[in-house]
């Protein structure tokens, strides 16, 4: 399998094959394309950002670490649902999700 | 009378500061148009900045933090919702706010870190309407991500640079629909990471060597007539193909915003469309610097906080009347090589000079001369226009003066 590693701007293209339970990487340019590529074999996962209404003004948010990319579309309807109050710190925790992720402030609002 | 003014509060302004405090410099005064600090940043509300600079992947808001937290800490001067007018060849800046009304600053250095605006529509000539739903991608980015509105149901996108991209998954995130992203070139502008997580994971089709040749539409965008081009870039009669949408957003280009400097009598570079520097980042007005993308158009921000902590230095060196100037080189480019940065080299020292390609080439070199000897050799197994790429040069190498020629040569 063809790939383009997503991990850092250098965006390594990646070969990845499949053998049973192993995957072997080639192409990358240092060890975190291989964790990526073995992901993206077996469990591809993505970080979601967008921002959440706070007060008068938005304020962004993030999971907290990546989630499973066949749930980008479920972890947004739980963004569209959330509004945030200030004051708000970077790493605030808006919504625990069912994927081991936190949904977090990714931003600073001081007053409301 | 101030010791250093930054004119732009962004990646660029704050990095300069910092670096200009921690090289000794007390009085820094930063002034910033928009409400905060942070600039374009705190739109850009998708993953992956910072990865080079803190080892870890930031969303744009969380980068602009850390500066501007440390802006904070080192207490340096700021003043936002300040626009600066004008700025005099002798260093003195006009701006004006609500609470000053229109006041000068004269200032010892200044450092230009003012950033870009996007190409508008009005540079493409796009036949057709004039109807609202046209927007550039950065200003749709603002829309969504800063106030909340959704800017369309159905989109075409003109252009794959980065920001067209990020936008194209942004608007599918929010529950529209991206129908394509034309590129005029055979290639895209944008990282390949961005095709991958913001077209391949939503499968967006890509059209490459196409653009759109009609708008359509009274009141809204009722749609666009795309077209595929030729090598050189003329629709070919019988491709077109109508797609309906009722937004287009533009992502063709950025250009740096120069206006203060031409009006500082500071020379430009025709192709990066900023100014002409020195390694040490110094416009032709000795005692005013550049950096970010107010120069020329960085890749990735990291390399823009890099730059800045460059010019910050520099400035703090011109102020305590430090600067060597014991080399004259100027940095010659051959059409391949579109520009270099620096454009001019003054101290004999390890140096970094970043250029970037006209188009893709495979299995090339970039070989530096001075007259018929040459200084320099670097292999690349790839180049495209859409990444930027350096050389450093070791002092041991540079000449007193003349010409340094940067060369690009294909192997067979
Ligand atoms: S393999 Fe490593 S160097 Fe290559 S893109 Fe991925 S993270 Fe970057």
């Amino acid at each position: 399998m063809n790939l383009t590693c997503i991990i850092c701007p250098l965006g390594c293209s990646l070969t990845a094959e499949i053998c049973g339970e192993t995957v072997t990487v080639a192409g990358n340019g240092c060890p975190r394309g291989a964790e990526y590529a073995k992901n993206e074999c077996t469990n591809p996962v993505r970080t979601v950002t967008a921002t959440v209404p706070c007060g008068k003004t938005r304020l962004p948010v993030k999971t907290d670490r990546p989630i499973p990319k066949a749930e980008i579309f479920s972890c947004m309807d739980r963004i569209h649902r959330l509004t945030a109050v200030a004051p708000v710190k970077i790493g605030d925790i808006l919504d625990k999700t069912p994927w081991g992720a936190n949904i977090v402030a990714a931003g600073n609002i001081e007053e409301a | 009378m101030r010791d250093l003014v930054i004119i732009g509060g962004g990646p660029a302004g704050m990095a300069a500061a910092l670096a200009a405090r921690e090289a000794g410099v007390e009085d820094i005064l930063i002034l910033e148009r928009d409400q905060a600090l942070g600039g374009i940043l705190q739109q850009c509300v998708h993953n992956g900045f910072g990865l080079h600079t803190f080892g870890e992947e930031l969303t744009g808001p969380e980068y602009a933090w850390k500066y501007i937290d440390k802006v904070v800490e080192k207490e340096i001067e700021y003043k936002t919702e300040t626009m600066v007018l004008s700025i005099s060849p002798e260093k003195v800046i006009t701006a004006t706010n609500a609470t000053d009304g229109i006041f000068t600053v004269e200032a010892r250095a200044i450092i230009l870190a003012m950033g870009c605006r996007e190409r508008p529509r009005g540079a493409l000539a796009t036949p057709g309407t004039r109807p609202a739903g046209i927007f550039s991608a950065g200003t749709a980015q603002k829309l969504m991500n800063c106030a909340g509105y959704s800017v369309g149901r159905e989109a075409v996108i003109l252009g794959s640079g980065d920001i067209g991209l990020i936008m194209a998954r942004r608007m599918t995130l929010e529950g529209a629909k991206v129908k394509a992203v034309c590129e005029l070139m055979p290639y895209s502008g944008g990282l390949a990471r961005n095709i991958q997580q913001c077209l391949h994971d939503f499968s967006i089709p890509l059209k490459l060597s196409h653009t759109v040749t009609e708008i359509h539409g009274r009141e809204r965008l009722t749609g666009v007539t795309i077209a595929e081009v030729d090598a050189d870039r003329r629709p070919i009669p019988g491709t077109e193909e109508y797609i309906s949408c009722d937004t287009l957003l533009l992502s063709v280009g950025l250009i740096p915003e120069n206006e203060l400097s031409l009006c500082a009598g500071i020379a430009l570079d025709p192709v990066t469309g900023g100014a002409a520097v020195t390694a040490a980042r110094e416009t032709s007005v000795p005692g005013i610097f550049a950096c970010g993308n107010v120069l020329h158009v960085h890749d990735l921000v990291d390399y823009v906080s890099e730059e800045a902590a460059t010019a910050g230095k520099s400035a703090a060196t011109y102020l305590r009347g430090a600067q060597e100037k014991n080399v004259d080189l100027l940095l010659r480019t051959d059409g391949r090589i579109r520009y270099t940065v620096p454009q001019k080299i003054t101290e004999k020292a390890d140096t970094t000079v970043y250029f970037r390609v006209a188009a893709v080439y495979r299995n090339a070199s970039v070989s530096v001369y001075s007259g018929e000897k040459r200084l320099f050799t670097k292999k690349r197994a790839k180049m495209a226009p859409g990444e930027m790429e350096s050389i450093t040069l070791p002092a041991s190498v540079l000449p007193e003066n003349g010409e340094l020629r940067f060369i690009l040569e294909e192997e067979k």
